[in-house]
């Protein structure tokens, strides 16, 4: 069942939509906003909602990489691996994070603290090493700034 | 001094870099234009435009007045504008400074833009991650609303029109024009085929127009100074100034707003300081991720788009990728390549097939794994996802710098085959 909050954001979304599918991508981001991820029967709701089949909404769903179907952690952590960040050390990055959290890349930690994904290019290229927590991004990054960066979100290792 | 005049997109930015608000923006003749335009025929501003020679910035290099003269004017019913701010080409990030820095640009340049072709629906399509940019546009859409720059009967022009802000989902092709439609209409953001071009059938069947941030962000200017103006910008035959980038092991990465038509070596070696210590420059990708291979030779190659392909390869973004020479020219493409194959969309055999194909021979090249004919495989897919082959430039794009790389960089690619892995590891 949706919940209130959610039943209210997402009737807003489609306000503003000139047809109930347009508002489809706007309608499962406010299921993850409230979940952190959108589950099989947040999505078979979405889909009532928006008058589309469960396999049509989900056809949708699965097309874009940030609208999660799986669980996430507490905190999502988008580490860039394209061109520019892989020629100025995301190797290196990437290398201390899987060892903190004690996962490989697209994994979530044991705690639940910490899902890690790759991301393409975030548009940050002079600011090279990048990733963005939770929405923040962080620039110039060092393995020893991406320990603080993980403090600075809750990891206590 | 250096001001409106020699760099009209970035010189009103503020140097701790907050968004300029609409009392600032104002005070220094922000939205004089839009009350200029309003008073103009749509048509009028159509031509100014033209005549401005405002290429397209999002990496195609279309002339904007041209685009917009594709719309049908008689035709009643809505029209749609619509800012491609998805920003994802890699080694690209100039619209993000202009979303951040000037919002209200954009939303000016946006209001004239519909004008031109009677749009009274807009939206910015903005990618998710450009969250900064995301809170600073809503703030600055609900600004103008409050002044009444947008909504109904603007400036009491009798034109009204409204700007939306959606912010997608992710994936590198929402930013090709038509799968952005399929991802507005809240689809599976595949393209589609052309023709119909969107100007004649977009949005829900109707008339729309993309334009790049870049590109919108000049229309006010244009309109406030003219097109003779414009014109005298540039150092070339394209108007206007280009906000150029550089990135990767340069002194001083970053972007500026030069004259259109600034030579790359000028780029490279003066505002971005050169290479870094110890290092040489090996190649600069020009204008993203989808562009061929130039290297120090092309130093006296004025950016702009007509002589960028004469030298054989895109202005694309305008936006580089300095490589140098410690790093691996199998690596750099392998990179590339597993870019493109993981964005592939997946709607055409040739790019969905052949680009992990590719993605994987270049992984066994560097890592030692390599089969004979794996070279002739590369080029095989050179010809096979090239122009005309595929749905969308997507595969092409991707097939850009693995050409020119295969020409380039031949001996380092024969070095990893007869030694069996990467000679640069070692480093
Ligand atoms: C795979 C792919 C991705 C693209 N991504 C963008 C983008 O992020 N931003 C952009 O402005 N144009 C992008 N384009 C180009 C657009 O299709 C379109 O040409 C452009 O937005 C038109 O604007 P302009 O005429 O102002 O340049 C992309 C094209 C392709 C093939
Ligand atoms: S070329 Fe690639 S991205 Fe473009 S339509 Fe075909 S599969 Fe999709």
């Amino acid at each position: 069942m949706l919940s209130h909050e959610e039943k209210i954001e997402i009737e807003e979304e489609l306000k503003g939509a000139p047809f109930k599918r347009a508002a489809s991508i706007d309608a499962l981001k406010v299921v993850q906003r409230h979940r952190g991820w959108v589950d099989d029967q947040g999505l078979k709701d979405v889909a009532v909602m928006l008058e589309m089949t469960p396999s049509e909404l989900d056809s949708v769903a699965t097309f874009y990489n940030l609208i999660f179907r799986r669980p996430v952690g507490s905190h999502v952590i988008l580490v860039c691996n394209t061109i520019t960040c892989w020629m100025m050390g995301c190797d290196s990055l990437l290398k201390r994070l899987t060892e903190r959290l004690g996962v490989p890349l697209g994994a979530t930690s044991a705690d639940g603290g910490f899902t890690l994904l790759p991301v393409p290019c975030l548009g940050a290229c002079d600011q090279s090493p990048v990733m963005m927590v939770d929405g923040k991004l962080y620039g110039g990054l060092t393995p020893e700034k991406v320990d603080e960066v993980l403090k600075e979100h809750g990891w206590k290792g | 001094m250096e001001g409106l005049n020699e760099k009209p997109l970035t010189a009103l930015m503020r140097p701790d870099k907050a968004a300029l608000s609409l009392a600032e923006y104002e005070r220094a003749g922000g939205y004089q234009a839009l009350r200029k335009a309003l008073k103009l025929a749509p048509v009028e501003i159509q031509r100014v435009v033209k005549e401005s020679n405002l290429r397209g910035r999002g990496g195609a290099g279309f002339n904007t007045g041209m685009k917009w003269s594709f719309v049908p004017m008689d035709s009643d019913g809505t029209k749609y504008l619509i800012a491609n701010a998805d920003e994802m080409e890699p080694g690209t990030f100039k619209d993000r400074m202009l979303l951040e820095g000037n919002p209200h640009q954009l939303i000016e340049g946006m209001i004239i833009s519909a004008f031109a072709i009677v749009a009274t629906e807009a939206y910015i399509f903005l990618r998710w991650e450009y969250a900064l940019a995301s809170e600073r546009m809503s703030k600055a859409l609900s600004e103008a609303r409050a002044k009444g720059y947008l909504g109904r009967d603007i400036f009491s022009s009798g034109f009204s029109l409204d700007i939306k802000l959606h912010v997608s989902a992710g994936r590198y092709i929402c930013g090709e024009e038509t799968a952005l439609l399929n991802a507005l209409e809240g689809r599976r953001a595949v393209p589609r085929a052309k023709p119909p071009f969107p100007q004649v059938s977009g949005l829900w069947g109707r008339p729309t127009v993309v334009n790049n941030v870049e590109t919108l962000s000049n229309v006010p200017h244009i309109i406030a100074n003219g097109d003779e103006w414009y014109r005298g910008l540039s150092r070339s035959k394209d108007g206007g100034t280009k906000i150029y980038g550089v990135s990767g092991k340069v002194k001083r990465p970053g972007l500026w707003e030069l004259p259109m038509g600034t030579t790359i070596g000028e780029i490279l070696e003066e505002h971005a300081g050169g290479m870094r210590e110890g290092l040489k420059l090996r190649c600069l990708i020009p204008g993203g991720a989808s562009t061929e291979f130039l290297t120090e030779e092309h130093y006296s190659v004025k950016m702009d788009f007509d002589s960028v392909m004469e030298a054989g390869s895109r202005m694309g973004t305008g936006t580089m990728i300095a490589v140098d020479d410690k790093t691996c020219p199998v690596g750099v493409l392998r990179n590339l390549e597993q870019f493109f194959a993981q964005e592939s969309c997946g709607w055409c055999t040739p790019c969905r097939e052949g680009l992990p194909w590719v993605e994987k021979t270049l992984s066994a090249i560097e890592e030692g794994r390599a089969k004979p004919g794996d070279l002739e495989v590369l080029e095989m897919h050179g010809t096979s996802l090239w122009i005309g082959r595929t749905y969308c430039a997507l595969a092409p794009g991707a097939m850009e710098p693995l050409r020119s790389g295969l020409k380039l960089f031949r001996s380092d690619f024969e070095r990893h085959i007869k030694e069996k892995g990467c000679p640069y590891k070692a480093h």
